[in-house]
């Protein structure tokens, strides 16, 4: 049997709004696949055109070359502030902002914390990978206790650093918030729980309904010093139990009730 | 005539001047004595259909108007020295990325907390860009209520003209005083103007990117000379000052804002007493510096005296323009004094009876 | 011809909106004129203050060092003020609620029961325009009808319902003065 190209059928491509420039993240990195779950959500829900997005500064600092569609760079940790100028300044578009955990739970923990009480009809896809990656590993917010990194090398101390941050847990009683959930993207059957949270965040966004915020727990090969095979499974065997899986938030399913 | 006139605070006028300027957005953040302007916006941007944030900060607030300003909106914020630091950040990001925007500093004493008086100590920050990186910002100086609504309007114009941001030094007096004034027709703005570049709905174009990074060896050097050479061009055009009694002036007195205003009292006040004869360079813009202006007087061999309510900033400024062809004199003040009608008089006489510059600086500081 | 008047009392009687009328009325009268408030941590503690500049020429600096007239509406204001009046200048001093007299012999003491004044058209809170009335019966630096006239911009829309009783007030503290 022989086929010719017009017989296949495309199953699986590039997302539109993703664009056809190579990123630039490590091996095993988990940015990549945020990236593509938020192209994957803004096609399935024809955004594009309307879409704008938020760099910050980090790992994701050129997410604006990744992108088939308007970009900002934004300071560090300020990309909420900058998406809430956006938002109201152009009620009609839909405004995300892609941040890391240093960028989003440190610097940036004020415009994070008032823009989602202020609730702006924005989405913040948070990667936590519990570490600075582009600074070159240290320890971040959200550094896991004992977790070594090149400003805690003999391990996150609690009595000098305090504990990690959780983000969900920290915004999910604020009136301003529509939707608030934590995934991961280690496995298969996380990535799919993930697709679906990234695209009702932006559905949310879509009707109006207030802040949404997927907080995507991410391997960091590189910064954490294991293989890519390793870190995916260090994601389950130590992210997890400190950070669990699920929806804080949903405005819609109290409708529904 | 007087009917027309209205009775109205600097930061009130501020704001109006901002609205019927096509200002759309606008955020800010409480600061001593630049609050009414904040209170203002709050209440009449929403009423003509334009947006208003209260900001968690001033670093919040001009990063808010950094994202506005990438739509194509006329954005503005304002604060007072403390704040005016914190938004440095994003005043680089916008020089970089090129964004218009307007923004209004009521400069009160410092460092520090300082005080709330009216003074004229952020001279430097305006000037020197304020924050990091290699860049200007057109710093316009007020002296009347009149003068902060019309020079508002006019910034507004300019940091679009130049996709730069362009900002108001003003001080506590300017901001809390208030004087009659006569209000100016709204303009029509248009962010289709702006369509080339801002963001938003992107339907059959390319994707637009704003952005102040450029990683790639060479870029940011042949960026920057991009801005440099728009430096340059505002340098040569946008100079802007008034002289008042200049050609026969035995001293020129240099000074902006609120010490301008009463140096101009000093000059009428001398020539009515035949004292001595006094003229004025009163700056409207101090960045660019009206250098060329103060260039012309000094090769004809004219002496200044710079007064301001700052320990000498503006003098720099003064002394870099003559180029050692003449000499310039400094009557200073600082955290919050003012220059008094017959201290720049007596001054000015002490410069005319010395073969050199003199410094008067406050008893304060023995 | 300048004036410069410093007005002062506790918070809630008025002083701003006395020397805001002012203002206006200089404006309206077609003079310069400026109006500069206390403002900020210095209105905290119940006092307020406002400096108000009328003039037929430019004026340079809204802030009052030395004035011509210094209005006392209670004793805390008295006492801060009284040192500051030009030799000659004169000092209106809300009788109703200041016991002393003025101990300069230098300048003029003008005496206003601007309270009880108030209270027999009904409402305390007018001392302020009472006392308006008898500033520019004595200085002249603007006329009454004018105020009266710009009660009707001044006012905020909320004490829009006492502009009558603001404008008898006026008039019978310019009555009061002599």
């Amino acid at each position: 049997m022989r086929l010719e190209v017009d017989d296949l059928k495309k199953v699986f491509g590039r997302p539109e709004s993703l664009s056809d420039k190579p990123n630039m993240y490590c091996p095993g990195c988990g940015h990549g696949l945020a990236h593509r779950l938020v192209a994957e959500a803004v096609d399935a829900l024809g955004l594009k055109d309307r879409c704008i997005g938020v760099a910050s500064v980090g790992c994701s600092v050129f997410a604006d070359d990744y992108f088939d569609f308007d970009f900002v760079q934004a300071a560090h940790g300020r990309a909420p502030a900058v998406a809430t100028g956006i938002k109201r300044s152009k009620p009609d578009s839909i405004v995300f902002t892609h941040q890391g955990d240093g960028d989003l739970a440190s610097i940036g923990a004020a415009e994070m914390l008032h823009s989602a009480n202020r609730g702006e009809m924005i989405t913040v896809i948070f990667v936590n990978n519990a570490i600075y990656g582009m600074t070159g590993g240290q320890m971040a917010p959200t550094t896991l206790v004992g977790m070594k990194t090149s400003t805690s090398k003999l391990g996150r101390d609690p009595k000098v650093a305090g504990y990690p941050v959780r983000v969900c847990e920290l915004l999910k009683d604020l009136e301003g918030v529509a939707y608030l959930e934590r995934v991961a993207v280690n496995t298969p059957a996380h990535v799919i729980k993930a697709a679906k949270a990234v695209r009702k965040a932006f559905e949310v966004q879509d009707e109006g309904l207030g802040f949404s915020l997927v907080e995507i727990l991410s391997q960091c090969p590189t910064g954490w010093g294991r293989l890519p095979k390793d870190a995916v499974d260090w994601v389950d065997d130590n992210m997890v139990p400190y950070y669990p899986l699920g929806v804080f938030r949903d405005v819609t399913a109290k409708e529904q009730k | 005539m007087p009917e027309d006139r209205v009775l109205m605070k600097g930061n009130e006028a501020i704001g109006e001047a901002a609205i019927r300027a096509g200002c759309t957005f606008y955020a800010g953040y409480p600061i001593t004595p630049q609050n009414e302007l904040t209170e203002y916006m709050s209440y009449h941007m929403p009423k003509a259909g334009r947006a208003f944030v209260q900001a968690e900060s001033e670093v919040a607030a001009i990063n808010m108007v950094y994202g506005a300003a990438a739509t194509g909106a006329r954005a503005m914020t304002s604060s007072s020295g403390p704040g005016i630091s914190l938004k440095q950040e994003g005043v680089s990001y916008m020089c970089g990325a090129e964004l218009p925007c307007f923004y209004a500093n009521i400069v009160r004493g410092g460092p520090g907390l300082g005080n709330i008086a009216p003074a004229q100590s952020d001279y430097f920050q305006a000037t020197r860009g304020g924050g990091h990186g290699d860049y200007r910002v057109i710093v316009l100086a007020p002296s009347t209520v009149q003068e902060l609504f019309d020079i508002t309007m006019l910034g507004f114009e300019l940091a679009d003209k130049y996709r730069n941001p362009a900002m108001i030094l003003g001080d506590g007096i300017l901001g809390q005083m208030r004087e009659p004034i006569v209000l100016r027709e709204p303009v029509e703005y248009d962010p289709g103007t702006k369509g080339a570049w801002s963001l938003g709905n992107s339907a059959g174009r390319e994707k637009h990117m704003i952005t102040s990074v450029r990683l790639a060896p060479g870029t940011l050097e042949k960026h920057n000379m991009k801005l440099f050479r728009k430096y340059k061009e505002i340098a040569e055009k946008e100079q802007r000052y008034e002289l008042t009694a200049v050609d026969d002036a035995e001293v020129i007195i240099i000074a902006y804002g609120t010490s301008a205003r009463v140096a101009k009292s000093a000059v009428a006040a001398a020539r009515e007493s035949g004292d001595i004869r006094l003229g004025i360079i009163r700056l409207i813009t101090l960045w660019p510096y009206p250098a060329d202006i103060i260039r012309e007087y000094a090769d004809k061999g004219a002496r200044f005296l710079v007064v301001e309510m700052s320990l000498g900033q503006m003098y720099e400024d003064a002394l870099l323009s003559v180029a050692g062809k003449t000499d310039v004199s400094l009557l200073a003040h600082t955290g919050g004094g003012l220059p008094a009608e017959e201290e720049i008089i007596e001054t000015a006489k002490k410069v005319r009876a010395s073969d050199g510059p003199v410094e008067v600086f406050p008893e304060a500081a023995e | 011809m300048t004036t410069k008047t410093i007005m002062a009392g506790f918070g809630g009687q008025g002083v701003v909106l006395m020397g805001t009328l002012l203002a206006h009325g200089a404006m309206v009268e077609g003079k310069h004129t400026t109006f500069f408030p206390s403002y900020g941590a210095e209105m905290r503690g119940g006092t307020a203050n406002c400096s108000v500049v009328v003039s037929d020429r430019e004026i340079a600096s809204p802030i009052v060092n030395q004035p011509d007239c210094v209005v006392a509406m209670n004793i805390a204001s008295l006492n801060k003020f009284e040192s500051r009046v030009r030799p000659g200048g004169i000092i209106f001093v809300n009788s109703s609620l200041i016991d002393r007299r003025v101990e300069r012999d230098d300048v003029t003491e003008i005496r206003v029961p601007a309270n009880e004044v108030a209270e027999s058209l009904g409402d305390v809170r007018a001392a302020n325009m009472v006392m308006l009335g008898g500033i520019v019966k004595k200085t002249g630096v603007v006329n009454l009808e004018t105020l009266g006239e710009s009660l009707e911009k001044v006012l905020s829309e909320r004490a829009m319902g006492l502009i009558d009783l603001d404008r008898q007030a006026l008039k019978r503290g310019f009555e009061e003065v002599a």
